[in-house]
This record gives structure tokens, C-alpha cells and sequence, in this order.
């Protein structure tokens, strides 16, 4: 197993060196614009060949990704403890500071 | 001449204009104390820099221009309050993110487990280990990088608002986001691993 995944890094460094396509490590440089939507054509070519061939690419991108929804979605959260309710208190300290 | 009126006129639009003030933190203030406490941790900080954000936008009402809501216009001042307060903060020893970034071999080939996210995210969100790791997750960032990943992410700035508010260039930002989002990637794994670990 751990063999296997070792020879298919081999394979695919190899396979690096063809035209048009990316060791990992450049494909790291292109989430974030493939994400965004802002790849210009050919790299987005290149992008999605290497994601077709690289299983240990697909399954960062899609962590990654996770990662991303569960960031926004916990936070995004009204998550004080009463959810838009301001304590008069602050209300009356601005008023105060204002002075 | 008119003194006594002038003033009595002065107390009324002072009345009126606290009333509006109190009014806006009535109404924005739960959520812009929520921004507040996501930037600076801490509740104390988080109304310190609410406070200063009202008085701050009141006190330019002018510069309102009407082009966004009240609320987008208050909330970009919170921020930038916040943003300031944490500059003028003393450094806390900085931690490295490297540890929290991907890996590759000598060829450049990725390091990466196979996931399996047998999980619907909705079904995570439920679950408070999860929610709890999540904020863990993203409040240990160094810096730098948690407030790019929270004005891109959770704030839904654009990539050029947070480098004006960050005094910094787009490239940067973009890279500081892209770090913080695989490192927070890298705290989440045990949630996606788990029976593997
Ligand atoms: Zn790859």
C-alpha cells in the first residue's frame, strides 16, 4: 500500500515533465484562482488534466474545499451568545462617549 | 439676537442626532459586535472598537455617501477599527504556519491521504466538536493570515478591499488566504480521518 503510493509519486513525477502538465507543487499555485474562477483558459486546462491523473490532488482539492464551506458556515453563524441583541449598556456608553 | 432660540434649536438636533446614533446600535450593533469579537477574541476589545466604530461613522456621517447601505458603510468601519486595534497591539510571539502547510516530496509530488467524506457538510455542522474545532482552528492562526481568511471568507470582502484595508498588495493577500485556508485544512483532517488515525 504504502509502496504503491510511493510508485505512483514516481510515475506521476515523471509524467510531470511532459508538456502541459504539473507536479503538485505548481498545481498548489492555482487553487486559489481555480477557486475564484479567474484561471486564465489554458491553465485551467492544464489545472484540470493534472486533477484528472493526481488522486493525492483530488483529494487535498476537495478538503480543502471542505475546510473552506466550514470556515464560512461556523462563522458566518450569529454565534454571540444572544444573536443581535446589543446590551443597552453599550448603547448608553456611545451616547456617553460621544460627548 | 436669536440666541435662546439657536440653542434650543441646537439641543433639538443634538437630541435628534443621539437618537439616531442610538437607533443604528440598536439596530446594527449585535452583529457588529459579532465582526468585532470574530477580529479580536475578546469581548472587552470587541466593544472598545464598536464603540469607537459608531462614534467614528457618526462623526464623518457626511463621507456617507449613500452608494451602499448604512450597515455595509458601518461595517467596513468596524473592521478597519478593528484592523487597527490589532496593529497597535503588542506582537504575540508569532507562530509558524509552515508546519501547517501541504507537502511535497523531493519531485514535488503531494503527500495526501485518500478522504472520504462520508459526512454531508450540513450533518458536520451539526455536530459542536466540529464547530468548536473549526473556530479553535481559525482563531490560532498566526495574524496575518487569520484576518485575510476572515475579511475574504467570513467578511465577503473582495481580495483588493482587504489589501486597501491591510495596506498591502494583492498577491500578498491572495497567497496569506490561500495559506491560512490549507492550514486550517491541516487542523481539520482529524475531522475527515477519523478510524484512520
Ligand atoms: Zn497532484
Amino acid at each position: 500500500m504504502k509502496k504503491d503510493s510511493a510508485r505512483m509519486r514516481k510515475v506521476k513525477s515523471v509524467m510531470a515533465k511532459l508538456p502541459m502538465m504539473l507536479t503538485c507543487a505548481e498545481f498548489e499555485a492555482f487553487v486559489l484562482d481555480h477557486l475564484e474562477g479567474t484561471l486564465p483558459k489554458r491553465q485551467r486546462l492544464i489545472f484540470r488534466m493534472h486533477l484528472k491523473v493526481c488522486r493525492d490532488c483530488r483529494s487535498y482539492l476537495a478538503a480543502y474545499e471542505r475546510s473552506v464551506e466550514l470556515g464560512k458556515a461556523v462563522f458566518q453563524d450569529p454565534e454571540s451568545p444572544v444573536p443581535g441583541e446589543v446590551p443597552e449598556d453599550l448603547v448608553k456608553a456611545i451616547l456617553a462617549a460621544k460627548q | 439676537m436669536n440666541s435662546s432660540v439657536d440653542t434650543s434649536q441646537a439641543i433639538e438636533n443634538q437630541d435628534l442626532r443621539d437618537t439616531a446614533l442610538a437607533d443604528a446600535v440598536r439596530e446594527h450593533g449585535g452583529a457588529m459586535l459579532s465582526v468585532a469579537r470574530r477580529l479580536l477574541g475578546n469581548e472587552e476589545d470587541a466593544r472598545e472598537c464598536v464603540q469607537e466604530g459608531y462614534l467614528r461613522a457618526f462623526s464623518k456621517a457626511e463621507s456617507f455617501e449613500g452608494r451602499s447601505s448604512f450597515r455595509t458603510w458601518l461595517h467596513r468601519i468596524v473592521v478597519n477599527t478593528a484592523l487597527g486595534i490589532l496593529r497597535s497591539r503588542k506582537r504575540a510571539p508569532t507562530q509558524s504556519i509552515d508546519d501547517l502547510l501541504p507537502e511535497f516530496d523531493a519531485e514535488g509530488c503531494r503527500i495526501e491521504p485518500d478522504w472520504h467524506f462520508n459526512e454531508p457538510l450540513e450533518r458536520m455542522l451539526e455536530r459542536d466538536d466540529v464547530r468548536s474545532l473549526v473556530r479553535r482552528s481559525i482563531d490560532g492562526l498566526p495574524d496575518p493570515y487569520r484576518t485575510v481568511l476572515l475579511l475574504r471568507d467570513i467578511e465577503g470582502f473582495t481580495t483588493d478591499e482587504a489589501a486597501a484595508m491591510l495596506e498591502t498588495n494583492t498577491g500578498a493577500i491572495k497567497t496569506r488566504l490561500h495559506r491560512a485556508r490549507a492550514a486550517l485544512k491541516k487542523q481539520l483532517e482529524p475531522l475527515w480521518a477519523r478510524g484512520e488515525l
